[in-house]
């Protein structure tokens, strides 16, 4: 019974990690650079949401809207400002190193803010949750609304890529941005509007992942962030079922290490599948086969 | 015979190099106009010009009096001017169906959509049998066919066709050159950019010999297929 806690555990840690990898995959997709400040989105987030809950006196559904519309807004912002002057320089590290000095920058201006000790975020979530078989096994109300929302997620994410007409403007765009302009593809909207996704996606999985885990500093986007990126790449960077199956994989072998084997070996068992993954399969699970060009 | 596209001047670099030294041509409403020459001539370096994937350093480009060097270049399909690009460019993972979708991108019109789908099928047949397929499985000849068809979609009134029979087989190749001529016939008017000259000057009316960036040569498609110099470098003879 207890291993079944565990793994629900994980998949609701697995859920976060997939809600973020969304992020960091559809980016690479359509932009072709890794968003290394997507971590902090997340960071970002979180922060609303404690400032305006603080200031309504605990309402956090509020909070959750501002966060949502303010991390939209810093996504397209950095991808304004900081990433699109630098598409098609010379060095595909330029836009790379960028997305890091973003990553400090957020971190920083959180550290000024709201100084370096740890703030008690509290759950988003109030309901208590489930219990089954006379109490043997209780599912915390995060655990369920955390793997819920991915789920939706999930869903509607793969109805707007096949069914809308500017999800498939940014399928066709991710795949050659030369042809998507000559179908009257305004191809740097459709970026923008891929970062507000992923941005806003950013600040849901710091709603569910400060609620599961309620301490919060200017570095907590940072490692949560970089395991994102390790689902992505595991399931195959720039798949969103990649990302997704890559999240979850991460989250459940992260609580079943931690439980089963050592909470310090957990981040070492993790990041080892990403080598064996990559050594095995270089693409990751669902990735494209690299494709010869004729 | 008022010309829908005239191109003044037109100069180009990369870093250094100047891939189009100031050409100047035109092509008339409802000709068939070819442009050849051998490889790095900048026949695909015009094509990319005129539809904005590259900027111009210089010159004008007037299509039915818009000055196309200025226009944002997603919103030059939808002034009528479409291209079928070199190596075809279908997008590989999303299905004919979508591939034909995303031509009509800038038309808002469904049900219009649906009948131009269906005109589509009636031209390439072998599409409407492959619908639901993805865009990468299809043979080089059928992706051909796609990417002519995504093109029309957008309805046209002048196309630009960078090096259509490239990689064909010489049964693709023919039928193929008989399309375009279909479609000339239905009103829409073609630059055809061909290494096959033999071919494109069969089927143009007029044609222009690139040289390593300059006009060589213009003149009557036929005359020119007749010509000593032209047998001698383009046709192999």
């Amino acid at each position: 019974m207890s291993f079944l806690t565990y793994l629900i555990n994980g998949l609701s840690l697995g859920s976060i990690y997939a809600i973020i990898a969304l992020g960091y995959t559809m980016v690479y997709g359509i932009a072709k650079m890794l968003n290394f400040a997507h971590g902090d989105f997340i960071m970002v987030g979180c922060y609303i949401i404690f400032s305006v809950s603080a200031a309504l006196s605990g309402n956090s559904v509020v909070g959750i809207i501002v966060a949502i519309i303010l991390c939209t807004l810093l996504g397209v912002t950095t991808e304004f400002v900081a990433y699109r002057p630098l598409r098609g320089a010379a060095s595909p590290l330029a836009v790379l190193i960028t997305a890091i000095g973003v990553s400090y920058l957020l971190e920083n201006i959180a550290l000024l803010i709201y100084g370096a000790d740890i703030k008690s975020f509290s759950s988003v979530v109030k309901w208590e949750g489930l219990s089954f078989a006379d109490g043997q096994l209780k599912i915390q109300g995060v655990t369920i609304v955390t793997i819920v929302v991915s789920v939706v997620i999930l869903v509607v994410l793969q109805l707007f890529i096949n069914k809308t007409r500017q999800g498939q403007a940014m399928l066709a765009a991710s795949e050659d941005k030369g042809a998507a302009t000559l179908m009257g593809i305004n191809v740097n909207r459709t970026i923008a509007l891929t970062f507000a996704i992923g941005s806003s996606l950013a600040a849901v999985a710091g709603a569910l992942l400060c609620s599961a885990y309620p301490s919060l500093s200017p570095y907590t986007g940072a490692m949560p962030g970089i395991k994102a990126f390790v689902a992505a790449v595991l399931g195959g960077i720039g798949s969103i079922p990649g990302a997704m199956i890559g999240g979850l994989v991460l989250g459940i072998v992260e609580i079943l290490s931690k439980t089963y084997i050592s909470s310090q070996l957990a981040d070492a068992i993790v990041f080892g599948i990403l080598v064996v993954v990559l050594l095995v399969k270089p693409t990751g699970i669902l990735g494209k086969q690299i494709q010869e060009k004729v | 015979m008022e010309p829908i596209l005239e191109v003044k001047n037109l100069s180009v670099y990369y870093g250094v190099i100047q891939a189009l030294k100031g050409i100047s041509f035109h092509v008339d409403k409802g000709e068939i106009v070819a442009l050849i020459g051998a490889n790095g001539a900048g026949k695909t370096t015009t094509l990319h010009t005129l539809s904005g994937l590259i900027n111009a350093d210089g010159g004008e480009i007037i299509y039915k009096g818009h000055e196309l060097t200025r226009t944002p270049n997603h919103k030059i399909v939808g002034l009528g001017m479409a291209q079928v690009p070199e190596g075809r460019r279908v997008f590989a993972e999303m299905t004919v169906l979508q591939n034909l979708r995303m031509g009509a991108y800038t038309r808002k019109d469904k049900s219009e959509m649906e009948a131009t789908i269906e005109n589509v099928y009636r031209r390439f047949p072998r599409l409407e049998e492959r619908k639901n397929q993805l865009a990468g499985t299809l043979s080089g000849g059928e992706q051909q066919m796609l990417a002519m068809g995504r093109a029309l979609m957008s309805h046209p009134e002048l196309i630009l066709m960078d090096e259509p029979s490239m990689g064909l087989s010489p049964i693709f190749v023919n039928e193929i050159f008989s399309i375009i001529e279909d479609v000339n016939k239905d009103g829409v008017t073609v630059l055809l950019v061909e290494q096959n000259a033999k071919k494109a000057l069969s089927i143009a009316s007029r044609a222009y010999v690139l040289e390593t960036g300059s006009i060589a040569k213009e003149g009557d498609a036929g005359e020119l297929l007749n010509d000593e110099a032209i047998r001698k470098a383009y046709l192999g003879e």
